[in-house]
Formats: structure tokens, C-alpha cells, sequence
């Protein structure tokens, strides 16, 4: 489902962000990608969702090769996926209901159903009751949560989350891992980017180690 | 469908929750366009009221009061045989004082005369309309024995006429400088826009939006703030219009006229509204382009 070739990702200035990376990954698998801060996990995730474009190597999301991608088709292929940020990236000029509804708008989904899948995702992280509530008058767990529901609401194939726990205290974290693993049981593939080896021991998922941009077995 | 609904209102809604901008946005745009719109009303009231004067190529010749029926037979025989002369017909001096006492302004002129002091004249005109080719046959006419004298009639009209001409290039170089500035003025506005939803962008852009789908309500709020501004506009030169009637109305009354300036034409009015809308539009549409070209290099 995911398949990266020999990708290096160099920036402007000669910084190598990652080097000769070649890993696959199959359908409903999940996986975490760990490292030290500044080991490249967010750069490859970056790279995944087309987000930025390798220097060198090939990238293979679905059968499409994204070096090959016209720009006008990137939109598309994102639609594969669910985001989830550690800074959450939330609207705060709209309320709850109305975040989770900004996936369906860009699909173009009919207005009533995208209502009843957008109180379902709010349902499945719990936060149905305050749909009508601004995200700026929720805590920080909510907000991870209600990121969470706007990353799932139009079902993608593939979940990428960038350090979801990152500001959580720990019984939170478990709580959102619990979730990551639920979507995995019903055939969503999940990526995590997390330092948080604790929690990596515990779900015992195949881990991607990253250091100084390369990978380590 | 139901996402244009929802961007018209959106954007509506906005408008409404930043009145003051808004209005600005609005009255800069009618003021912009108030004037070329006007010195187009303007000028189309004067051709209305210079068409209906004669602009063929038109001579009077007056004949003179002792030539009688007979030298009007024998001019007539060498109007009739005259290859310049395209049609003639004879105004007798009795029909010519009826005409005169129907004419605009001069009724009263001509009521209160004691005689009759016009002559018999001949109305021609003449196969060629080129000024000069007119003025060599009106020379040659006004020689013919039994002559008093040969005029073009034309002439003022024609001047009026190359006038309206360049009043109305004048016009249509000031509407296209505008339409640059307009265009340049709501780029700006909507630059403006994009920079108090940059976080919507950026987000409806990683989670898959296209290029259209970010830029429709731009282009919703570069059109209808142009559209408003058109009505602004129409409604500037109608109230102006409406002040200037005024005193048009008693200046007119004064030559024994009923002429008024008109109001912009329902079908101008729409082009008014048609045009600025479209300028909205495609200001909008180059600001957004010119954002999303250099958001997209910024995020590879």
C-alpha cells in the first residue's frame, strides 16, 4: 500500500533530513515510527502525504508514484488519507460540528449525509455533546480528539499522525493509542510518530526506527 | 449546488459582520465607476437630443424674393438635371413660416411677426456626403441667377457630432483605466481576505481540497462586492441625474424645450452591474491564482 525506495530528502543549505530510506507497508497494518526530535519522522510522514517532495527516490502510495503525480491530482490522493497534527491544526473561527464537516464539504458530500457521518465521528471520539461548542473552549485532550474526528469522518485508507500525544498526559495517551488500534481492527493502515516508547512496548506494533535521518533495524 | 448557496451567504454573512470595510470597498467602487457611467449618460442625452437634427448632407437655398414662379421653374429644371443632386423638394415661404412657428423655441418668435419675411426655398441633398464635395456644390448652387444664398446645413450638427465622438473615446479610455484600477483595487481587498484565512487554506489543503474549492468564496466576494459596487454606482449618477434635472428642466424651459436628461437605459444599467461584477471576479481570480502559485512552491 505504501512503499518508499531509496528516499532522500535533502533541504536547501545541504541539511539531510532523511537518507536512503526503503520500507514498505501493507494494507491494515500499523505502524510506529520513532527517533529522536530532529531523527526525520515528521519530514516522512511529510513525504508520505505529498505534503513535500523527496530529493531522490521513489514514493508509492496505492499504486501511484508521486514523483509522477500532476499537482492538480495531489488533492485526490490526499483525500486517501486522515491527518492528524500534533498542533492539531483546528478552525477557530467555526464550531466543533462544523470542523468535521470540512472534509465532507471538499468531497462534496450531500449536506444531510455528511451531517449524520460527521455527529458519527464525533460520537466514536466522544464528543457529540459539544458539537456546538468553538474548539478554542475545549482542552487540550478534546482538541486531539475532536483533530482525530475530522481525520477519520470521510473514512480514509490511511491514518498518519504526527505525534498525537505529543502535550497529553499519559492516561489520555493510552486513550487515543486504544482508538488508533480500533480504526487498525477495521482495516484503516496506521501511522504513528510518537517518542513515546512506553506505549510502543505496550502495543507491540512494528516500530520504524529513525536516526539522523536513517533507518535503523 | 447547495456549496454555492452556502458560499453566497457566507459571504453575505461576512459583509455584514464587517460593515464599515465593506461600505468603504462599495463606495470606492461606485465613485469609480459613477464616473465614466455618468459622462456616458451624459453624452448619450446629447446624441439623443442632436439626432434629431438633420446630419445628411443637407443645402438650403433661398431664393430671391423677386425671381417669382418663373425662376423657380428654371431652378428646379437644373436641380432636376444636376448628377450631385440626390433628392430636392420645395419649401414655399407660407409652409416655411408653419414649420418655423412648430419648431422648438421660435413659436412665439414667429407668431408675433407682422409679414411673412421668409423666402421660398429649396430643401436638396446630395448624393455625396463629404464635406468637401458639399461645400464646392453649395458654392456652385449659391452663383445660379435668382440665388439669395446657399447653406449647408450639416455643419454644426457634424461638429457636434465629432465632438460626441471624442467625448465618447474619452469615455471609453477612462472606463478601461478604471477597469485596471478596479481590477488592481479588489486584488488587494482580496489579498487582504486570504491573509484572515490563511488558516482554512492551509488546512483545506492538506486535507485535499482543489485549487476551485479554495477559491470559490473568493471569487464570490470579488463578485458580488463588484456587483454592489456597480449599484452603488448606478445609483450615484441616477441621484445625480435626478439633482442636474433641476436646473436642465429650467434651462430647457427657457429655449420653449422639454428636453430632460434620462436616466441609465435598463439594459445600460445591467451592463453597468454585468461589468463591475466581472471585475470583481477576475481581480479575486488573479489574487487567489498568484496566492495559491507561490502556497504551493512555499510547501514543496
Amino acid at each position: 500500500m505504501i512503499t518508499l525506495s531509496q528516499v532522500c530528502k535533502r533541504y536547501p543549505g545541504g541539511y539531510e533530513a532523511l537518507k536512503d530510506i526503503s520500507f514498505s507497508i501493507e494494507k491494515g497494518e500499523m505502524v510506529f515510527v520513532t527517533g529522536h526530535s530532529g531523527a526525520g519522522k515528521s519530514t516522512l510522514l511529510n513525504l508520505i502525504a505529498a505534503i513535500e517532495p523527496p530529493s531522490s527516490g521513489s514514493i508509492i502510495i496505492n499504486g501511484q508514484n508521486l514523483s509522477q503525480l500532476r499537482p492538480a491530482a495531489v488533492p485526490f490522493l490526499r483525500r486517501n488519507f486522515g491527518l492528524i497534527f500534533q498542533d492539531h491544526k483546528l478552525l477557530y473561527d467555526r464550531n466543533v460540528f462544523n470542523n468535521v464537516m470540512l472534509p465532507l464539504e471538499i468531497t462534496g458530500f450531500d449536506r444531510n449525509e455528511a451531517g449524520k457521518r460527521a455527529r458519527a465521528a464525533l460520537d466514536k471520539v466522544g464528543l457529540l455533546e459539544r458539537e456546538k461548542a468553538m474548539p478554542i473552549a475545549l482542552s487540550g485532550g478534546e482538541q486531539q480528539r475532536l483533530c482525530i474526528a475530522r481525520a477519520i469522518v470521510h473514512r480514509p485508507s490511511i491514518l498518519l499522525a504526527d505525534e498525537p500525544t505529543g502535550n497529553l498526559d499519559s492516561a489520555y495517551a493510552s486513550e487515543i493509542f486504544e482508538m488508533f488500534k480500533s480504526f487498525n481492527q477495521v482495516g484503516v493502515t496506521v501511522i504513528i510518530v510518537t517518542h513515546d516508547e512506553r506505549l510502543i512496548e505496550r502495543f507491540g506494533e512494528r516500530t520504524l526506527h529513525l536516526q539522523h535521518g536513517a533507518l535503523t533495524a | 449546488m447547495s456549496r454555492h448557496w452556502r458560499t453566497l451567504m457566507g459571504t453575505l454573512g461576512r459583509f455584514v459582520s464587517t460593515p464599515l470595510a465593506t461600505l468603504v470597498t462599495i463606495s470606492v467602487m461606485g465613485i469609480a465607476l459613477s464616473l465614466p457611467a455618468g459622462l456616458y449618460l451624459l453624452l448619450s442625452n446629447l446624441g439623443q437630443a442632436s439626432s434629431s437634427l438633420e446630419t445628411q448632407a443637407q443645402i438650403s437655398l433661398f431664393l430671391k424674393p423677386e425671381s417669382g414662379k418663373n425662376g423657380q421653374n428654371q431652378i428646379e429644371q437644373k436641380l432636376k438635371r444636376h448628377a450631385e443632386i440626390k433628392t430636392f423638394r420645395f419649401v414655399g415661404r407660407d409652409q416655411a413660416l408653419k414649420e418655423l412657428s412648430a419648431s422648438n423655441g421660435l413659436g412665439d418668435l414667429a407668431a408675433g411677426l407682422p409679414n411673412n419675411p421668409l423666402p421660398d426655398a429649396f430643401i436638396i441633398t446630395a448624393r455625396d456626403n463629404d464635406a468637401d464635395q458639399l461645400d464646392k456644390l453649395r458654392l456652385e448652387i449659391s452663383q445660379w441667377p435668382g440665388v439669395e444664398a446657399a447653406e449647408l446645413d450639416s455643419a454644426w450638427a457634424r461638429r457636434l457630432n465629432a465632438m460626441l465622438d471624442l467625448g465618447q473615446q474619452l469615455t471609453f479610455m477612462l472606463a478601461i483605466l478604471l477597469a485596471f484600477g478596479l481590477v488592481a483595487g479588489m486584488g488587494n481587498i482580496i489579498r487582504l481576505q486570504i491573509l484572515t484565512r490563511l488558516d482554512e487554506i492551509e488546512v483545506s489543503k492538506l486535507i485535499g481540497a482543489t485549487d476551485r474549492f479554495i477559491r470559490l468564496p473568493f471569487l464570490y466576494h470579488g463578485a458580488l462586492q463588484g456587483l454592489l459596487g456597480g449599484l452603488a454606482g448606478w445609483g450615484i449618477i441616477t441621484l445625480g441625474a435626478q439633482l442636474l434635472n433641476l436646473s436642465v428642466t429650467r434651462l430647457s424651459n427657457l429655449y420653449g424645450s422639454n428636453f430632460q436628461l434620462e436616466g441609465l437605459a435598463l439594459a445600460d444599467a445591467a451592463a453597468l452591474l454585468g461589468f463591475s461584477a466581472i471585475l470583481g471576479w477576475v481581480g479575486a481570480y488573479i489574487a487567489v491564482s498568484h496566492f495559491l502559485r507561490h502556497f504551493q512552491r512555499s510547501h514543496h
